[in-house]
């Protein structure tokens, strides 16, 4: 049997690239979106992680709601990522300056 | 297997709300572009029935329901009230505004009310299950809300940036819950409280979920140093989302600090005592002084939400039953204060015309005597000069942190709140001493004109009240806390 820390270790570093993914990215807005999946996905293996060795049904009840809202929130980013490719003709990163200050 | 019927009637509210949401949806298909006032209408009479609904079912005691992951208490439904009518005063101003802009549309209005439906729950829930959905609910519908105005390529880029920050925080926010479940066993919040009793209070785990707890609310409240999302939302937002955007939620925000700090954690306060704090001055700082140096009038409301965030975790982080509820009474005056201003930048918004700029503002009180007035008591509030609300709602809190020994804090917020009333005061500076650049006149409905007169105006007629208010918020939260 796999041991719960390796598994959280697992989590940890998913999420880890999650984060990287949206911080270092300056090319495209789908891989934001990506990134935003995978960190909701490595929460998700916590929550199954622990629940399984804690011997308690919530956290993986829990799952099932992340993953409903998870679709529903990049049904949502891919909306407005259409929106923004409309107005801007371009999905780069970098070109989303016009707010600053 | 038995099913236990759970007791619907403390969420009656909630379950009106949700209901007359979907009937106005299914109600907007059948009406044209001339009849769709009823659909705003509709939607104000929700709001005025969910306001009675919870105003008949208030008590002073706590009932528990589905499974213990709702509950209804006196904090939630006086913060629920406060909602209803953020959202009701939000959908007046904007009625106009959205007109004249194309987006008269019946999804504006069944949005906000989801978004509403999503704050409500966030208020009344008792499980990390339901803040997370009524939070992803609210999060959702702003999301939305921002890019309304779908020809607008500002619009568009704030509900990008938006939509990713927010995304972040419901991130951080899931993993610092999911390590709570791991150390204590259970995501009810008040499983989570007698878990941490029993734990000692720096177990790194709990620890390590705490930051991320932190970490994720800070986002969502705007705090510096997660506040970047703020001043572009509110700049690329039409003026009415960012009404919307700068009452109610924020609201919502500080029932959910209550339930995960204070319901869920309190046990651990030593360890978020000292991350408020940094949050705290860093909000405050950086707000005050940033907003100086802005142009957009948006903008600059934007840092001052940011700054009058740091001063309402003031209350939060003194960690006592006072301190709380002078926290809830800064947040309801903050919601009231903010509505006041961006009403009036929409006021004087006219077709293809946005007043976001401080110079729209040079000499208003000579095109306008009246409006130049409402918006001197705003600011004047908003700056915290006695006698308006303001002024007490900042007294309440830095009274807090003084009673909890931090009188440092307390120092380093009134020099703050100093340096935060130079850009209030210019913009009265601008109003009344300078000459007006456009004779354009001033065009409003004769409802939008009495609400924000009422409004802005309640400000400083409120006064008389003012001890009755605390001490509503005050006994609010002792069933609480």
């Amino acid at each position: 049997m796999i041991p719960l820390h390796e598994v959280l270790i697992l989590a940890a570093i998913l999420f880890a690239i999650s984060i990287m993914g949206i911080f270092l990215n300056r090319k495209n807005v789908v891989i934001l979106l990506m990134a935003i999946e995978l960190m909701l996905l490595s929460v998700n293996m916590n929550f199954i992680a622990f629940s399984y060795y804690l011997g308690d049904m919530a956290g993986q009840v829990f799952v099932f709601f992340i993953l409903t809202v998870a679709a529903a929130e990049s049904a949502i980013g891919l909306a407005i990522l259409i929106v923004l490719f409309r107005n801007r003709r371009t999905i780069n990163v970098d070109d989303l300056d016009a707010l600053k200050g | 297997m038995t099913i236990e019927i759970p007791n619907f009637t403390p969420a009656i509210p909630e379950i009106f709300v949700l209901t007359m949401a979907c009937v106005i949806l299914m109600v907007d298909l059948l009406l044209t572009d001339r009849s769709r006032v009823v659909t705003y209408l509709l939607a104000q009479a929700t709001l005025v029935g969910a306001v009675l609904l919870t105003l008949t079912s208030m008590s002073s005691t706590s009932v528990s329901t589905f499974g213990g992951m709702y509950i209804k208490d006196p904090m939630g439904d006086l913060l629920k009230l406060g909602m209803y009518v953020a959202v009701f005063v939000a959908f007046v101003y904007s009625r106009d505004y959205i007109r004249l802009r194309h987006m008269f549309r019946g999804e504006y209005f069944v949005i906000g009310l989801f978004g509403l439906l999503g704050m409500m729950v966030m208020v009344s829930a008792s499980h990390f299950l339901t803040i997370y959905l009524g939070l992803e609910l609210l999060s959702l519908s702003l999301y939305t809300m921002v890019a309304m105005n779908r020809d607008s390529g500002e619009s568009t880029e704030a509900a990008m940036k938006y939509f990713v920050l927010g995304a972040i925080a419901s991130g951080m926010l899931l993993y610092g819950m999911s390590m709570l479940y791991g150390a204590t066993g259970t995501l009810d919040v008040a499983g989570v409280k007698s878990a941490v009793a029993q734990m000692k209070a720096d177990d790194i785990i709990l620890v390590f979920g705490l930051v991320f707890i932190v970490v994720g609310l800070a986002f969502k409240v705007g705090a510096v140093p997660f506040h970047m999302w703020v001043p572009d939302v509110y700049h690329g937002a039409p003026t009415s989302v960012a009404l919307y955007i700068s009452s109610a939620p924020k609201i919502a925000a500080f029932a959910m600090i209550m339930r995960l700090l204070v319901g869920g954690l309190e046990g651990m306060v030593a360890s978020w005592q000292g991350m408020l704090i940094i949050l705290a001055i860093l909000s405050m700082g950086l707000g005050n002084l940033i907003a100086i140096s802005q142009t957009n009038i948006k903008r600059m409301l934007a840092y001052s939400a940011i700054s009058h965030m740091g001063f309402f975790l003031l209350g939060i982080l003194s960690g006592t039953a006072n301190g709380y509820g002078s926290a809830m009474f800064y947040v309801l005056a903050y919601a009231v204060m903010s509505l006041g201003s961006f009403g009036i930048i929409v006021l004087l918004s006219r077709q293809g015309f946005e007043a976001d700029k401080l110079d729209d503002f040079k000499g208003l009180s000579k095109r306008s005597p009246w409006v130049a007035f409402l918006m001197l008591l705003v600011m004047f509030s908003m700056a915290g000069v006695p006698p308006t609300i303001g002024f007490y709602a900042k007294l309440m809190v830095v009274q807090s942190v003084i009673d909890a020994g931090l009188l440092w804090l307390a120092i380093v917020s009134v020099l703050m709140a100093v340096i935060g009333a130079y850009y209030y005061l210019r913009v009265i500076k601008l109003m009344y001493f300078d000459q007006p650049e456009t004779s354009e006149p001033i065009v409003a409905g004769a409802d939008m004109r009495a609400v924000l007169s009422i409004n802005a105006l309640a400000l400083l007629l409120v006064l008389p009240w003012v001890g009755t208010l605390i001490d509503l918020c005050r006994k609010a939260i002792q069933a609480v806390a």
